[in-house]
């Protein structure tokens, strides 16, 4: 097992170094090395599930660590945690990555730096296989960092536009925010107990080495990593941007695994956290679902539309996280990574034919991305339609489908926590909320695009179904949005019983004093059917409206915009927080940094710096003239000089020529030594 | 002892004879005879260690060698002289004074 790790770890490391220097002049580009990569973790993945299944063990964990550095008594250890999570996840990842691999063939055709394309692809499964694989904190927060770097190369693929290099800056620095949280976390459990490494944390905690409300804090600080990854509320702001990368880029990274990344750190540390802290992950976790569904009604571009839904459904997630029923959130992450990974391809399939009819109709200025220009394009794109509406009604909460699953779970489990602590009473609301906006939303960007009449014939006479490579994975992301892959061996549709929830367990909180994971499940099993009846009729309240506004067209559109005003403003602008960022957060931090800057250069350098060179100018200038030229030059240097002139004139008086005054001279000499020698 | 003394004083003597000779005199052939003077008194040190001091035959072998290398350098001298003279129209020392600065 530890070496299918490490191989489905190193494998696409591997390929990113292959396509990064010589993949321009492989064959194909070199898009059949990171491929095949990919599909290499795939089948080890398939095979560690399939280990997992047969040994059908709930209690399966290998945890193994090497020592990386000692310095004294601290030591590093990195290390490889593999166990049912770690498995499903694996699988989740290889799937995803290798589909959207698959695709991008087709989406990416062309593309004048095709092969750098799937070299980040490749760096981006190793840095996520990585978080997953890993079972330490230090080693967990070097491949967040390295995902967010894949993040940044990928949506500023195409940097030559202006906004995509914007957002992948944005991507960057809102990210920074929640990582410095998250580091600070970090070190206050290292701090603490003195090691990175999962279960030495938990035990430490458990043996109460950090208690309190230092560990709330530390728990918080953990938490807001996983708000910039996961784009909670108030971090979201990145990931409807991020969509600027190319679609296949936002179906794998931000939508289906990186931002997924958030959610599968809570779930990994869930023991951490601390009742109060999960009353705040839940609430922000509850808030981000239903303000992100608000805004997601009224945007007019699909990917927009998509990247909202996946602020709302991460919410979810993380809303289950803080009731506690974070396996219910875990199992979300899972069947979501399908059908919305499967959402994002069907809607780069219908940009991608979009794009291409207005290519040949020599149209550079509409939107491809609009829906408002879209519509009728059910019969042109058979395959991507029927894709997408599984999808759509998997994403809705319809039964039959996976989403129905592991949406109820969540509701239920904030039923229960609500049911137990009636302060609460809004984290259901905000579910059931979403649960209705959802569905509305979902069904109205199906209506709007495949539906209707089309907005230009010409264009609908352009429009094509995409090739087969980029179909496949469509097919194949539909289908996994069935029940049946979930609930295996059972066949009932309204419950989740099967080898997922029997495999994946809840593990005890280590902080001493809160529920267990059996009150929480029981608590759960009670609120089940209430929770299956309130979904079914929000889902089915949201796509009814859906139909009515935007099929039958029996209530206007136009007019609820008109008399619900000041909501369908606030929905439509994103609630301001762009706005509101750039005039309360960034606007006074540039301002800030103007006034620093005019510190730094008009005071600071010109007259400290710059004082400091004139000081240095006259000192030199005195020094020069007064001791260096007058005393040192003019009076040592030449004086030798005058010296040796001077005696010299007159020694040189001596060389008389007269032989018998230099006999006399070596007489004196002699007469002088016979002096010496007798004293 | 006392006849050594004589001897070496008598040596010293004309020693300083010829010393004062090559000093003062202008002309070149004095001071070549004041030379052959300080060769002179050598030989007569030579002989009186010969004599008194126990150096034997050696200090008579000695005197013999001076005697013939004064006649040598006597002829040497007298044709630098003759030159010197050939040049300069004198055999005055002090006109051979060309080397001075």
């Amino acid at each position: 097992m530890i070496t299918y790790g490490f191989l489905i770890l190193l494998t696409p490391l591997l390929a990113f170094v292959i396509q990064i220097f010589i993949g321009k002049r492989l064959p194909r580009k070199g898009d059949w090395v990171s491929i095949s990569a990919v599909v290499f973790t795939l089948c080890l993945s398939i095979a560690m599930l399939g280990m997992m299944l047969f040994l059908h063990d709930s209690g399966f964990k290998i945890d193994k660590s090497w020592e990386w550095f000692n310095l004294g008594h601290m030591q590093v250890h990195l290390g490889i945690l593999i166990d049912n999570i770690t498995i499903v996840m694996l699988v989740v990842v290889a799937l995803v990555s290798s589909l959207v691999h698959i695709y991008s063939v087709g989406y990416m055709k062309g593309d004048p730096r095709y092969s750098r394309y799937f070299a980040y692809l490749s760096l981006f499964t190793f840095s996520m296989n990585g978080i997953v694989l890993s079972n330490n904190l230090f080693s967990i927060y070097m491949f967040w960092e390295l995902v967010g770097l894949s993040s940044y190369l990928l949506i500023g693929f195409w940097f030559e536009k202006d906004t995509a290099s914007d957002a992948a800056k944005k991507a960057f620095l809102v990210n920074r925010i929640g990582d410095m949280g998250m580091f600070i976390g970090i070190m206050l459990f290292f701090t603490a107990t003195g090691s990175f490494v999962f279960s030495d944390v938990f035990s430490g905690v458990a043996s109460g080495q950090i208690s309190g409300t230092l560990l709330t804090v530390a728990g918080l600080c953990l938490f807001a990593g996983a708000v910039g990854k996961s784009a909670q509320f108030p971090l979201h702001v990145w990931l409807p941007d991020a969509m600027e990368g190319p679609t296949p880029v936002s179906a794998l990274i931000h939508a289906a695994t990186m931002v997924a990344a958030g959610v599968y750190l809570m779930v990994r540390l869930f023991p951490l956290f601390t009742p109060e802290a999960l009353t705040i992950i839940a609430y922000v976790g509850g808030f981000t679902a239903i303000f992100a569904a608000i805004i997601a009604v009224t945007q007019n571009d699909i990917k927009k539309v998509l990247a909202y839904s996946t602020v709302s459904q991460l919410g979810y997630m993380i809303l289950a996280v803080g009731s506690g029923a974070y396996i219910a959130g875990f199992f979300h992450l899972v069947t979501h990574a399908a059908f919305k990974a499967g959402l994002f391809l069907c809607s780069g399939s219908v940009i991608h034919a979009m794009h291409h009819a207005y290519h040949k109709l020599k149209d550079h200025e509409t939107d491809p991305q609009d829906m408002r220009n879209m519509g009728g394009l059910k019969d042109k794109m058979k395959i991507t339609y029927w894709t997408m509406v599984i999808c759509t009604v998997a994403i809705s909460g319809v039964p039959l489908m996976s989403g129905f699953l592991s949406k109820d779970a969540i509701l239920a489990g904030t039923l229960s926590f609500a049911l137990c602590n009636p302060v609460h009473f809004l984290l259901p609301l905000f579910g059931f909320g979403a649960a209705l906006l959802t569905a509305f939303y979902m069904f109205r960007l199906i209506f709007m695009t495949f539906h209707g009449e089309p907005a230009r014939q010409e264009v609908h006479n352009h429009v094509h179904e995409s090739p087969l490579v980029m179909t496949a994975p469509l097919m194949t992301l539909a289908t996994l949005s069935l029940f049946l892959f979930y609930t295996l061996p059972y066949f009932n549709p309204f419950s989740d019983h099967g080898w997922f929830t029997r495999l994946v367990v809840a593990v005890e909180s280590s902080v001493p004093g809160s529920l267990s994971a059996l009150e929480i499940a029981e608590g759960v099993d009670h609120a089940h059917t209430s929770a299956i009846i309130l979904s079914l009729i929000v889902a089915g309240i949201g796509i009814f409206l859906a139909f009515a506004m935007y099929l039958k067209k029996r209530i206007s559109a136009e007019r609820m915009a008109v008399r619900l005003a000041i909501p369908y403003k606030l929905s439509f602008n994103k609630f301001f927080m762009d706005e509101i960022y750039s005039k309360y957060l960034v606007s006074p931090s540039l301002t800030l940094a103007k006034k620093i800057g005019y510190f730094d250069w008009d005071l600071y350098d010109k007259y400290f710096i710059n004082g400091f060179g004139k000081v240095t100018r006259l000192i030199s200038r005195i020094v020069g003239i007064k001791w260096d030229y007058d005393i040192l030059d003019q009076l040592f240097v030449d004086g030798v000089g005058h010296g040796t002139r001077f005696f010299g004139r007159k020694l040189r008086l001596i060389q008389s020529g007269k032989l018998q005054s230099y006999l006399i001279w070596v007489l004196c000499g002699i007469i002088v030594i016979f002096v010496i020698q007798t004293m | 002892m006392d006849q050594l003394n004589t001897y070496l004083i008598i040596g010293a003597i004309l020693f300083s004879l010829g010393l004062f000779g090559i000093i003062t005199r202008r002309n070149a052939i004095a001071v070549l005879m004041g030379v052959e003077l300080i060769l002179n008194a050598s030989n007569i040190n030579f002989i009186a260690f010969s004599r008194f001091g126990g150096m034997n035959l050696s200090g008579h072998v000695f005197s013999l060698f001076v005697i013939i290398m004064a006649a040598a350098e006597t002829a040497v001298a007298l044709a630098i002289v003759i030159n010197l003279y050939n040049n300069l129209g004198s055999v005055n020392v002090d006109d051979a004074a060309s080397l001075k600065q």
